[in-house]
C-alpha cells in the first residue's frame, strides 16, 4: 500500500499543465481529488512518476446554471453537486446520483470531472452524463474541443481523451421531465450491482421521450438507445417497461465478480431499471 | 451516625464500583486521537521491514536474487530462510503443536505467505526494494477444497514425515492433521438407527477473518550493550510471547520485555505469534537497531489468522413429540498451510464439543478432521471462545432443520429441548459441565417482548400475499438461543503451550488511599481500565476512580495468559475480586488495632470498616491506608499489597436469547433488518452500558459475518476478498438498530458471579441471522442454504426455488 516514487507537479495553469503533459507523455498522469488514482498508485498498479495536481489550476471550479444549460467544471466535487441548490433545482439527478456514490469522505475529494474521466466502468457519474446526453470540454496542445459522453467511452480505462488532453468541464442541457437514478449496491462505499438512470418526458399520458443509460453492467457505460425507444410513444405500461428491460439486457455485458454470477447481474439490471423507470414516470 | 457522615448509598455511588454504567475511562485518549499504538512507537535509528510475499499458493521457490534490493540506497538487509536457518528460526512451532515457515524454506504454500523480509531505512525503501527481490517460482497443483486435499496425492507438507502420528494422534493421510473425537459414537449411532425421526444437513461455515481496524505489528528493539530485548507488538497474550520469543531466541526470559501498547481491536486475530515478530526481533538482532514491521490491510486479510472454514455434518434424531434422543457432529475442518489454530493445547478443535448448544441431549458424538489446504494458517476464535460460533451456528441450524422436518414451530422445539433450571449443573453428553442456567425464563421473555405469536401470523399473511402477488418481499423471523462457554480455564485441562490458564492480578494500595492493579490480560478496547476498577472499587472501598488499571507490560504486570476468548472476566476479573479481599482482609486487622477492637468485631461497610453495632465508631479505607505506611503494627508487614493467581474452577457458561425479523426482497436479494431483540445473560453485571457496547458490537460482526463477509479463493488459491472494497465490514450505515435486554443468572463458582460477555452477541448472532434468512424461505421449502447470505446468493435461493417466475 506504499506507492512507487513519484515527482509531485502543481501548476497554477492550464498551459503549465499541457506542458508538464507534453514534456513527460505516458510518465505524466494529472490528478483532481485523488479517490481512483492514488489507491491504483498504492496498490502499484498503475506507476506515475509525474504526478501534476489539478487543485490550483484556475478556471477548472464551478457550478453555471443558466440558460437552459448546466455547466460543471472538472474538479467540482462529489460533495458540491449534492450541496448546490441551483443544481438540485434544475438537475436533480445529479443529486440523486451524488449521494450514492461512495461515502462522504470520497465524494469531499473526488471530482465529477475525474469520475467522467477515470473510465472506469463503476463509476456512476459516466452513465449518468450519457443519459444526459453531456458533452465533455477537452483541452489539450492543439486547443479546445468537445467530445459527446456517449461518444467517448471506448473500453475500461479506455477514452476519446488524448493522452495530452484535459477534461475542463462538463455541460447539459437542463433536463426536463421525471428522473430516477437507481443503484444496487451491497454496501456503503461500493461501486454498483447494477444502475440505472433515467429520464422521461410526458405528455399527456404518452411517453414522449425517454434517455437510459446502465453502470457497471459493461466495460463501458451503456446508453442504450432502444430502451429509450421502446418506451417512449407509450402509456409505460408493464408491457413497455418489459420491452424496454429487454432492450437494455440485450446492450449489457456484465461480468462475474464477487458481487455476483452474471445471471444475478442480468436479472437485478432488469429489476433496476424497472424501478427506475417506474419513479421516473411517477415523477414525470 | 454523625452528621457528616454521607448516606450509605451516596458512598456507595461515588466508589462507582460494580453495577453502575461508568463512563469508559479509555474514551478520553481515544476520541482525541491520543491512543498510543504499536505504529505510534517511534525509536532512534529505527528501521523498517516490509515482505515479499508469495504471489501462488503453492510453489516450489527454486532461487531468491537479493542483489538488486541490496543494491538500493537504505536497504539494510535481505533476510531469507537461509538466514535464518543457521538460528534455526526459519520455522517456529505454533499453538496448536503444528509448526509454521517464518520464511519460505524450500516452497510456498498459500498466497501472500512470507518469503523474504526487506530491512531499509524507511518504510517507503522497504517497499520499493520489496519489488527488487527476484523469486523464481515453479507453480504446483493447488488444493484448496479440503475434501479434495484428503483424496489427493499432491503432499503439501514434505516437511512432515510420511505416516507418523501428529501432535494430536495419528494422521490418515498426507493432508491430513488429527482426527479429534468426544463422545460415544456407537451408542449415539444407535440412538439415531433407531429414532422416530432423524433429519441429516451439512453445512459449510464460511472462512472469514477477525479484520481489526489496526493490524498486526511488532517493534524489537536488541540492546546489545545490556543484553535486552524490548518487544512491542500488536498482543493479545504478551507473557506468552515473551516465554516463546525466549524459547525461540534462547535469549533468557527476565532479558525480554514485552509490551502490549493500546490495541485496535483484537477478535482473535492478534492472539497468534506471525512470522513478522519473529522477523523483527531477527533483524533487529542482526542489526543492532530497532526495527519496526507494520502489515498493510492486504497483508492483514490475507495471511494473518483467518476464522471458521468449518464443513459440518449433523444427524439429530427426536421423537415425533420433537423431543431430541441423540446428535452425531462430523467436521472436515481446514486448517491452511499449517496448523496455527490458537486453542487449548488438549483441544484442536476447540470448545467445539459445546455443540449440543442448549439442549438436554442424551448422547451425542463429535469428531473433528483437520485437514491441510493451500490457504492461509490460522483458524483463530473469531470473537468467540474457541470454535463455540461454529458449535452454535451448527446446532441452531439443526434445530431449525429439524423443526422442518417435524413440521413443528421452531422456538417450540427449542423450549421442550432446553436443559431445565433445576437441572444445573448439567453435565452434556459431550463432557462439560455447564455452571449455571435458566433459559425457559429467557426465552419466555424474548418471545414475549418481540410478540413472537403475532410475528408468525404477520408472516403467514406475507407468504399468502406474496403467493397472490400483492408483494415481492417475504419475512424472515430469526431465532437463536445459545449457550457460550467461555474463561478458559481450568489449569487440569486447559494450557497454551504448556502454560496453564489461570490469570492474574496484583493490587498496590498508595499511602493516600488510591491505587494501582496490573493484570495479566491485555485490554484491546473491552474497557479493562474501567470494568476492572470497578471489581476492585466494590471489593475495597476505593473509589473506582482512584485506581489505575495497568496491563500490557510484562516487565510489571504479573503473569497471565491474556484476553481472548472472553476469559478476562472470568478468570482475571476473578484474581481482581480475590486480591482485593486480601486487601480487604489485611485491611480490617489494621481497621481493627486502630480501633482498638478485635478482628472480629469490625466490618467492612462499603468504604469503611466499622465497629459492630458502633456505625460511628469507623475507618476509612483511606485512613487505614495511610495507617498501613506510617504505622508500626504489632504483627502486620507494613504496606497494602496482594497478588492473586486464579485458577478457574470451571468455565462459565453465559447464555442468551435473540430474535432477528427480516425482510426480504426476492428480486434483488436485499434483506433488510427490521428489528433485532437481544437477551443475554452473563451472570453478574459489572458496568451495563459496556455490556450494551459489547453486544453491539458483537451482533455488528455477526451482522457481516452471516451477511457477506468472508475469505474466499479462486481454484487457484488467489485471495478474492482482499481489499474491504470486497471484503464486508459493516459502518454505522449497514448496521440496524439493536434492542438489548438481560436476566441474571450469576456463576455460581465465580467470586462475584460474572460470566463474560464481549462475545456471546457474536455466537448468538450469526445463527439469528443466517436463520432470518433461511426461516423467510422455509414456506418454499427451504431447508438450508449456506452462508453468507450476501445479495446474489439470497438471490440464488429465491432463484432456485423458483420464486423468480
Ligand atoms: C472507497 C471508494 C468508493 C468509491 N465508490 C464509488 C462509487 O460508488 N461510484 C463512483 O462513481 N465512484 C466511486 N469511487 C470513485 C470516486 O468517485 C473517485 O473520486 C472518482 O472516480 C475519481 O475522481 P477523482 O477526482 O478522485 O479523480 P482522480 O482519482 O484524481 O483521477 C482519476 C483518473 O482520472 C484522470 N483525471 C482526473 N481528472 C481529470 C481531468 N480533469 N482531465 C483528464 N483526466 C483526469 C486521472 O488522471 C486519473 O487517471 C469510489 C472511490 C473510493 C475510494
Amino acid at each position: 500500500m506504499i506507492p512507487a516514487a513519484f515527482e509531485y507537479h502543481r501548476p497554477a495553469d492550464m498551459a503549465g499543465v499541457i506542458a508538464l503533459l507534453e514534456e513527460h507523455g505516458d510518465d505524466a498522469r494529472v490528478m483532481a481529488g485523488g479517490h481512483s488514482l492514488i489507491p491504483m498508485m498504492k496498490l502499484r498498479m498503475a506507476e506515475i512518476p509525474h504526478l501534476i495536481d489539478l487543485q490550483d489550476v484556475a478556471g477548472l471550479k464551478g457550478i453555471a446554471v443558466a440558460e437552459g444549460r448546466v455547466t460543471l467544471g472538472a474538479m467540482v466535487t462529489q460533495h458540491e453537486l449534492i450541496q448546490h441548490q441551483g443544481l438540485a433545482n434544475t438537475a436533480p439527478i445529479l443529486r440523486e446520483a451524488a449521494l450514492v456514490i461512495a461515502d462522504p469522505q470520497v465524494r469531499y475529494m473526488g471530482t465529477v470531472g475525474g469520475n467522467v474521466a477515470n473510465g472506469d466502468p463503476g463509476n456512476d457519474m459516466p452513465g449518468l452524463m450519457q443519459c444526459l446526453d453531456a458533452e465533455f470540454t477537452l483541452v489539450g496542445p492543439d486547443g479546445q474541443r468537445t467530445v459527446a459522453a456517449r461518444d467517448f467511452y471506448e473500453a475500461a480505462y479506455m477514452t476519446e481523451r488524448e493522452d495530452e488532453e484535459v477534461l475542463t468541464a462538463i455541460s447539459f442541457a437542463a433536463p426536463s421531465g421525471g428522473y430516477a437514478y437507481e443503484k444496487q449496491k451491497r454496501k456503503i462505499g461500493d461501486y454498483a450491482t447494477a444502475a440505472a438512470a433515467v429520464i422521461l418526458q410526458k405528455d399527456g399520458g404518452t411517453c414522449a421521450a425517454a434517455s437510459i443509460a446502465m453502470t457497471n453492467l459493461s466495460d463501458v457505460p451503456v446508453w442504450s438507445d432502444a430502451a429509450g425507444e421502446a418506451l417512449t410513444g407509450t402509456s409505460v405500461d408493464a408491457a413497455a417497461v418489459s420491452a424496454a428491460v429487454q432492450a437494455v439486457l440485450d446492450d449489457i455485458d456484465p461480468v462475474e465478480d464477487n458481487r455476483g454470477p452474471v445471471a444475478f447481474k442480468r436479472h437485478v439490471a432488469g429489476i433496476i431499471l424497472t424501478r427506475a423507470i417506474q419513479r421516473a414516470w411517477g415523477r414525470a | 451516625m454523625n452528621d457528616m457522615t454521607p448516606d450509605r448509598d451516596d458512598r456507595s455511588a461515588n466508589l462507582k464500583g460494580m453495577g453502575c454504567s461508568r463512563k469508559r475511562v479509555e474514551d478520553v485518549r481515544f476520541t482525541q486521537g491520543k491512543g498510543n499504538y504499536v505504529d505510534d512507537v517511534k525509536l532512534p535509528g529505527m528501521l523498517h521491514g516490509d515482505f515479499v510475499r508469495s504471489p501462488y499458493a503453492h510453489a516450489r521457490i527454486k532461487s531468491i536474487n537479493t542483489e538488486a534490493a541490496m543494491a538500493l540506497d537504505g536497504v539494510v538487509a535481505v533476510l531469507t530462510a537461509e538466514d535464518l536457518a543457521p538460528l534455526s528460526l526459519h520455522w517456529m512451532p505454533t499453538l496448536a503443536g503444528d509448526k509454521q515457515m517464518v520464511l519460505a524454506d524450500g516452497k510456498v504454500l498459500f498466497q501472500g505467505q512470507e518469503v523474504a523480509f526487506v530491512v531499509a531505512r524507511d518504510r517507503y525503501v522497504a517497499a520499493d526494494a520489496v519489488e527488487l527481490v527476484e523469486v523464481d517460482y515453479e507453480e504446483l497443483p493447488v488444493l484448496v477444497d479440503p475434501f479434495e486435499a484428503l483424496q489427493s496425492d499432491v503432499v503439501l507438507r514434505e516437511d512432515l514425515e510420511p505416516g507418523a502420528d501428529g501432535a494430536h494422534g495419528p494422521r490418515k493421510h498426507h493432508n491430513h492433521i488429527f482426527l479429534w473425537e468426544a463422545g460415544d459414537e456407537e451408542a449415539t449411532n444407535q440412538v439415531l438407527d433407531e429414532a422416530e425421526v432423524v433429519t441429516e444437513e451439512t453445512m459449510y461455515y464460511h472462512r472469514t477473518h477477525p479484520c481489526p481496524l489496526e493490524t498486526c505489528g511488532s517493534v524489537a528493539s536488541m540492546d546489545k550493550v545490556n543484553g535486552k530485548l524490548t518487544l512491542w507488538g500488536t498482543f493479545q497474550a504478551p507473557h506468552v510471547v515473551r516465554t516463546v520469543a525466549s524459547l525461540l531466541s534462547g535469549i533468557e526470559e527476565h532479558n525480554i520485555r514485552v509490551i502490549s501498547p493500546d490495541i485496535g481491536g483484537g477478535f482473535g486475530n492478534k492472539v497468534g505469534v506471525y512470522p513478522g515478530y519473529v522477523c523483527s526481533i531477527v533483524a533487529s538482532i542482526v542489526t543492532g537497531k530497532p526495527v519496526k514491521w507494520i502489515e498493510d490491510r492486504m497483508e492483514n486479510l490475507m495471511s494473518t489468522a483467518f476464522a471458521r472454514d468449518y464443513w459440518m455434518t449433523g444427524r439429530i434424531s427426536a421423537t415425533k413429540e420433537g423431543k431430541i434422543t441423540g446428535l452425531h457432529c462430523h467436521v472436515t475442518a481446514d486448517h491452511g498451510a499449517f496448523d496455527a489454530c490458537a486453542d487449548p493445547t488438549k483441544y484442536p478443535a476447540g470448545f467445539m464439543n459445546i455443540c449440543t448448544g442448549s439442549y438436554d441431549i442424551p448422547v451425542a458424538y463429535l469428531g473433528v478432521d483437520g485437514v491441510y489446504t493451500n490457504k492461509a494458517p490460522g483458524g483463530v476464535s473469531y470473537r468467540c471462545s474457541f470454535r463455540v460460533t461454529e458449535a452454535v451456528y451448527f446446532i441452531e441450524r439443526m434445530i431449525e432443520v429439524l423443526a422442518i422436518e417435524l413440521n413443528m414451530d421452531a422456538a417450540e422445539l427449542r423450549r421442550i429441548n432446553f436443559i431445565k433450571k433445576e437441572q444445573f449443573p448439567y453435565t452434556a453428553a459431550l463432557g462439560w459441565e455447564y455452571d449455571s442456567g435458566d433459559y425457559h425464563t429467557a426465552w419466555d421473555k424474548a418471545l414475549k417482548t418481540v410478540e413472537y405469536d403475532a410475528l408468525r401470523r404477520e408472516q403467514a399473511e406475507r407468504v399468502e400475499a406474496f403467493k397472490r402477488g400483492e408483494t415481492r418481499k417475504l419475512m424472515g423471523i430469526g431465532l437463536s438461543f445459545f449457550t457460550e462457554i467461555v474463561g478458559a480455564g481450568p489449569v487440569k485441562n486447559c494450557d497454551i503451550l504448556g502454560m496453564g490458564m489461570f490469570d492474574s492480578c496484583e493490587i498496590r494500595i498508595h499511602p493516600t488511599g488510591s491505587a494501582i492493579a496490573r493484570l495479566g490480560t491485555i485490554s484491546q478496547g473491552q474497557g479493562h481500565a474501567t470494568t476492572f476498577a470497578q471489581i476492585l472499587a466494590s471489593e475495597t472501598g476505593i473509589p473506582a476512580d482512584s485506581i489505575t488499571i495497568e496491563e500490557g507490560d510484562t516487565d510489571t504486570a504479573p503473569y497471565g495468559l491474556g484476553t481472548y476468548g472472553s476469559r478476562s472476566t472470568p478468570v482475571a476479573g476473578a484474581a481482581t475480586a480475590l486480591a482485593g479481599r486480601k486487601i480487604r482482609a489485611k485491611a480490617q486487622m489494621i481497621a481493627a488495632y486502630l480501633l482498638e477492637v478485635h478482628d472480629d468485631d469490625v466490618e467492612f461497610d462499603v468504604d469503611r470498616f466499622v465497629v459492630k453495632g458502633a456505625p460511628e465508631r469507623f475507618k476509612t479505607m483511606k485512613d487505614i491506608a495511610y495507617a498501613a505506611y506510617n504505622q508500626a503494627i504489632p504483627g502486620v508487614e507494613p504496606g497494602l499489597e496482594a497478588v492473586s493467581y486464579y485458577d478457574p474452577p470451571n468455565m462459565t457458561y453465559p447464555f442468551g436469547a435473540y430474535v432477528c425479523v427480516m425482510d426480504i426482497d426476492v428480486d434483488t436479494g436485499v434483506p433488510e433488518i427490521r428489528r433485532f431483540y437481544a437477551l443475554d445473560d452473563c451472570g453478574t453485571r459489572i458496568n451495563p452500558m459496556i455490556i450494551e457496547g459489547q453486544v453491539h458490537g458483537g451482533l455488528t460482526e455477526a451482522l457481516a459475518v452471516a451477511l457477506g463477509q468472508e475469505i474466499a479463493y479462486d481454484d487457484l488459491g488467489n485471495v478474492k476478498t482482499g481489499t474491504l472494497m470486497d471484503f464486508f465490514l459493516p459502518t454505522a450505515w449497514e448496521t440496524p438498530n439493536y434492542e438489548t435486554d438481560h436476566t441474571v443468572t450469576p456463576s455460581p463458582h465465580h467470586p462475584i458471579g460474572a460470566k463474560g460477555v464481549g462475545e456471546s452477541p457474536h455466537v448468538g448472532g450469526v445463527p439469528c441471522f443466517s436463520n432470518a434468512v433461511q426461516d423467510a424461505f422455509r414456506a418454499f421449502g427451504l431447508r438450508h442454504t449456506q452462508m453468507p447470505h450476501d445479495h446474489w446468493r439470497i438471490w440464488k435461493t429465491a432463484n432456485d426455488l423458483g420464486l423468480h417466475g
